[in-house]
């Protein structure tokens, strides 16, 4: 199946919840679902006979820059019938939130976390929800466009004085 | 040793204590390798054959219990940062600490956006010998160990320190 055809599958079964499909200016065709269809739809596309995306590949945060929504990412691809889809959602900047689906895909798990680690979104129903990278008292969302360096972390100055 | 000299047979040998123990210690940098990042490629290289660090004495370690030398191979995130302080700590006096590369020298590449690295392990350890390069040719880390042979030759074990 190509892109368009899985996207109008995912229209025909989920409506209103799928928002857009970007083609020209992309890398990958993506559908964009609103972010609390996310498991709903993820289900379908792993679980659905035609599509069968059983692999999720990679699973990643973003932020445009530093004003706009926050989104989560994720790329699909089916070893069974050999496509792809990429999925898109939007989360708002002030307390982000979308649906796990880490009791969906494993790969999810440590994927999630690690975008709540660099951008704060944070994932209803994730399992086990902490920091992956940095250290638990780590303060802020490092890979925001708008994060600042603090200046010190535990006494060890961040930023050298030149 | 003047007026000692020629008196015992040939299996005893008469020198300082000072010079004893500055040769043995010298002669058995044990480090303890500390592989943070592509550095530690480098140190394993110049572990094994080609380079072969063991002719100089110097031996990996894997436990700071065992070891003399801590050799800080890699880039040091402030995450790391605090567990490379706590097994300085772990070691055994005396004990030594080479930088080894630029990230561990100074935070290298990661100088001016680095948020998360530290920007010098001399921040947080003494460093005896600083290792340039990014990374240092075995033959550069080789040199640093000689430099820090030399260092520990000139020690005075019991003398008083100088306050």
């Amino acid at each position: 199946m190509e892109a368009p055809d899985i996207f109008s599958v995912l229209q025909a079964k989920f409506g209103e919840q799928i928002v857009d499909f970007l083609e020209e200016g992309t890398l990958n065709p993506t559908v964009v679902v609103k972010p609390e269809a996310v498991l709903k739809v993820c289900e379908f596309l792993s679980q659905n006979e035609k599509l069968q995306l059983d692999s999720l590949m990679n699973l990643a945060g973003h932020d445009q820059d530093g004003e706009s929504d926050l989104s989560v990412i994720y790329h699909f691809y089916s070893t069974i019938h050999d496509h792809y889809i990429t999925v898109k959602t939007f989360t708002p900047r002030e307390e982000p939130s979308v649906v796990s689906i880490a009791n969906l895909y494993r790969t999810a798990d440590w994927h999630e976390r690690e975008a709540y680690d660099m951008y704060g979104i944070h994932f209803e129903g994730h399992p086990d929800l902490k920091r992956i990278l940095l250290e638990e008292d780590w303060e802020g969302y490092p890979l925001r466009k708008d994060y600042v360096p603090a200046e010190f972390y535990r006494g060890m100055r961040i930023e050298k004085v030149k | 040793m003047g007026a000692l000299n020629n008196k015992f047979n040939d299996n005893i040998l008469i020198t300082s204590l000072d010079k004893l123990l500055n040769w043995s210690r010298s002669g058995s940098e044990w480090y303890f390798q500390f592989g943070l990042a592509c550095c530690a490629i480098e140190m394993m290289s110049a572990a094994a054959a080609r380079h072969d660090l063991e002719r100089f004495g110097a031996m990996p370690r894997s436990s700071p219990r065992q070891a003399d030398v801590m050799i800080v191979a890699g880039t040091v995130s402030l995450k790391m940062a605090t567990r490379v302080k706590r097994l300085y700590e772990q070691m055994a006096e005396p004990k030594y600490v080479i930088s080894m590369g630029s990230c561990a020298n100074s935070g290298g590449p990661y100088w001016q956006h680095g948020y998360h690295v530290l920007k010098g392990v001399d921040q947080i350890v003494p460093v005896d010998i600083y290792v340039p390069g990014c990374p240092p040719r075995p033959e550069a880390l080789l040199e640093g160990l000689i430099h820090l042979q030399k260092k520990m030759r000139e020690e005075h074990v019991l003398a008083k320190k100088e306050a």
